[in-house]
């Protein structure tokens, strides 16, 4: 090889290595310098202390640690912090707050949309998102029609079917969620109304 | 997990020769490989993060079909108004797959890589040549039910797990790489994939520092588009058997998942009894595509199972086109 073609030569693989790391969490940014490993859901909750968001089964198959990345639902335990550089991260301590709640957190309250509750944070941003997505056109294996993406509750049932709950609260999550997008609709045929 | 250094790859071109050294791979969408990785199933030394390069976007080809970036998310593909009116298969396919979250955040390249779902490849306390080459195989033995039964070797029966793929192979995709060298490849699915004779860890015909940069494909070719999915729930699991569909009288094809280390097809089948009803078409079909099966005792359902669900998509499109 031409040494006068040199290359940047590539890092040695057992060199221990930190990478610094932005995230705007719920607005706020977190200046973070992680190991390499440290899945998105970690950075969140031992390094942003923001434990709203659970760490479930750790291997993408209960939806616990759902929450959206650039308005966009994915699991947290399934990626790592570092390739989410600059980005926003929306948890669920980003939906709502005690005092102002998010409609789907009071909506869930209401219809008993959790018992133990350790699903409910990632059963939230999950509902966020399908929301978005139905209203977006994107389907889902129970769709009919390909190009007529509407709501029913048979979306919703197939669409947070990656959301487990050991309680089994699902009829009363998927009555919240339903009321939530009757009053956004309702809300927003009104002001196409006016 | 094991430590690993972290890259993020700029252009494909420093991409593709960035995982020539060994231990290195590629990281796009990460629901596969993380959950491997945790694992100690995978352990790369080198993660390339390519998830931001500029292949996330579908064109039209000058014939008129599509090119997709191989970092257009499951989502986007499934979504685009250009995929649901001509390749409503690939649609349906890629939906019955995964979950939301998931689909939001795995790409087109990365789920043609997705690797097998056998239990004895997720457990590292027994032996399996696809995850230790040499090992041998605890399947052959033990619980064979979700496994394959066409294409398998004595070494492994691994089914390939993709939704995805079964439509692209029904669609006559093509794969399109960057080689490490700046050369360009264009690979059918069949000469994707591997069989896994006496090798099943090599999955791909990949070279070291081969990057997929898209999917090509060709213009919609018209017909009733199915897929249809058999599996223990309603959602969110891996399919026991699955048809790819295009009905469009003796033009028809169809292709198989759930069933093969590769997305299973059989065009010399396709035309089988094509002039018959749907259940002697199905058993025509299946009867043809499938009389190399060597199926276990456990998972000898699948055939008969296959053969019913041709029938219901059969029954579906002729529904459908009437």
């Amino acid at each position: 090889m031409s040494q006068t073609n040199a290359r940047t030569p590539a890092p040695h693989p057992h060199q221990p290595s930190t990478q610094g790391v932005t995230l705007s969490v719920n607005g706020q940014e977190h200046s973070l310098t992680l190991d390499p490993r440290v899945t998105l859901l970690d950075a969140l909750r031992e390094h942003a202390h923001l434990t709203g968001t659970k760490k479930g089964c750790d291997h993408g198959q209960c939806g616990a640690c759902t929450v959206l990345v650039d308005g966009t639902r994915v699991l947290s335990c399934l990626t790592l912090a570092v390739m989410h550089d600059g980005q926003e991260v929306t948890t669920v301590e980003g939906l709502g707050t005690p005092d102002d709640l998010h409609p789907l957190q009071d909506a869930f309250i209401r219809h008993d949309g959790y018992q133990c509750g350790y699903c409910t944070p990632g059963q939230l941003c999950s509902s966020v998102g399908t929301l978005d997505e139905i209203a977006r056109g994107v389907p889902s294996h129970v769709t009919a029609d390909l190009n007529d993406v509407s709501f029913s509750a048979d979306e919703l049932r197939e669409r947070l079917s990656g959301n487990i709950c050991r309680c089994a609260a699902y009829p009363n999550i998927i009555a919240a969620v339903s009321e939530v997008h009757a009053a956004q609709n309702g809300a927003a045929a009104q002001e196409a109304a006016q | 997990m094991r430590a690993f250094t972290y890259e993020r790859a700029t252009t494909p071109e420093a991409a593709a020769g960035a995982t020539l050294a060994e231990g290195a791979k590629f990281i796009a969408g990460g629901t596969n490989l993380l959950d491997l990785m945790k694992l100690d199933i995978e352990r790369p030394s080198h993660l390339v993060d390519i998830s931001r390069l500029d292949l996330n976007t579908i064109t039209e080809t000058e014939d008129g079909g599509l090119r997709v970036g191989a970092l257009v998310t499951n989502t986007d593909l499934a979504s685009d108004p250009r995929v649901k009116a001509g390749y409503g298969v690939l649609s349906r396919a890629i939906v019955a797959g995964a979950s939301g979250q998931i689909r939001n955040k795995a790409t087109t390249g990365g789920n043609l890589l997705q690797r097998a779902r056998c239990s004895y490849f997720y457990d590292t306390n027994l032996p399996c040549n696809k995850r230790e080459p040499g090992s041998g195989c605890a399947a052959l033995t033990g619980l064979s039910r979700p496994l394959a039964v066409i294409g398998t070797s004595d070494a492994c029966i691994a089914q390939h797990p993709s939704d995805m793929a079964v439509a692209m192979r029904v669609l006559d995709a093509t794969v399109n790489t960057l080689r490490a060298d700046g050369t360009e490849r264009t690979l059918a699915l069949d000469d994707f994939y591997r069989l896994p004779g006496d090798t099943p860890h090599l999955e791909t015909t990949l070279e070291a520092g081969e990057l997929i940069t898209g999917v090509t494909l060709p213009p919609p070719v018209g017909g009733t588009h199915v897929y249809r999915k058999v599996r223990d729930r309603a959602s969110y699991a891996f399919a026991l058997v699955s048809v790819a569909a295009i009905v469009n009288g003796r033009e028809s094809r169809f292709a198989f998942g759930g069933v093969a280390p590769r997305p299973w097809r059989v065009e010399e089948a396709e035309t089988a009894g094509a002039a018959a009803g749907p259940d002697a078409r199905a058993r025509a079909v299946i009867d043809a595509a499938f009389a190399e099966a060597r199926p276990t005792e456990q998972n000898a359902f699948k055939v008969p199972l296959l053969r019913r669900t041709l029938t219901a998509v059969l029954e579906q499109a002729s529904g459908e086109e009437k």
